[in-house]
């Protein structure tokens, strides 16, 4: 499984902070998000913003990063710490 | 060192703990804290979320990363996450190093970069309901300055 969690924004609007997908099904960050995307409209909203971010495990990246069995991916909108 | 904590931080404390090393002439802190006001609505508090262990990692790394343009002795980086209400601190980051302006730039690149690149979230409290802050495009410019500055 693939551990798939979700902050701030994200996870209000998908009244979630985390989910798991098979490992089988996708190999890199795009296709998660394809696969997330295809849930409902809601999820196809959320997953269709252009600032989303990606992390695997826990090192922003892109979204032709290959997903492997055990990995942490996050996603989340533009970091606005400090 | 790099804390993210709940609890409120003394910042008389952080600069006694910097400062205890001679070979140092230089300090230099940077407090950030809850304003009053943003895009015209007034604020009450904020919200702050992070991602619990990426967090701490890209502080460190950017820790590092000021430590290979800069000779410095000691940093120290506290965040504050959870609620927090108007004029507290928010973010410590002090630095120690022989000369100042290492210190000053150091200081400098540790706050600008912590602002785009460590996953914390701020939702703030307005006087028309909570909302979450969306990213400053002035911030990423910023990076580009210092991606100049640094290579040149």
């Amino acid at each position: 499984m693939i551990k798939v969690l979700f902050f701030a924004r994200l996870r209000e609007q998908l009244s979630t902070d985390s989910i798991e997908i098979s490992a089988n099904s996708v190999k890199t960050t795009e296709q998660i998000r394809q696969q997330l995307a295809e849930k409902d409209e809601l999820w196809a909203k959320v997953m269709a913003a252009d600032s989303l971010l990606v992390a695997v495990n826990q090192q922003i990246t892109d979204w032709s990063h290959s997903v492997n069995e055990g990995d942490e991916v996050a996603f989340f909108p533009p970091v606005t710490g400090g | 060192m790099i804390r993210v904590q709940q609890n409120n931080f003394v910042v008389a404390d952080e600069y006694h703990a910097l400062a205890d090393d001679n070979n140092d002439g230089a300090v230099v802190t940077f407090i950030g804290k809850v304003r009053d006001f943003n895009e015209g609505l007034g604020v009450q508090g904020l919200s702050l979320e992070h991602y619990p262990g990426m967090t701490e990692k890209v502080l460190s790394n950017l820790e590092s990363e000021a430590r290979e343009h800069w000779p410095l002795n000691k940093v120290t980086i506290i965040h504050r996450v959870g609620d927090l209400t108007l004029g507290e601190q928010i973010v410590f980051i002090g630095v120690t190093s022989p000369h100042r302006k290492a210190a000053f730039a150091a200081c400098e690149f540790l706050i600008d970069f912590l602002k785009t690149k460590a996953p914390f979230w701020k939702k703030e409290l307005t006087t028309e309901g909570s909302k979450w802050l969306d990213a400053k495009t002035s911030d990423s410019e910023v990076l580009q300055q210092w991606t100049t500055k640094l290579t040149n």
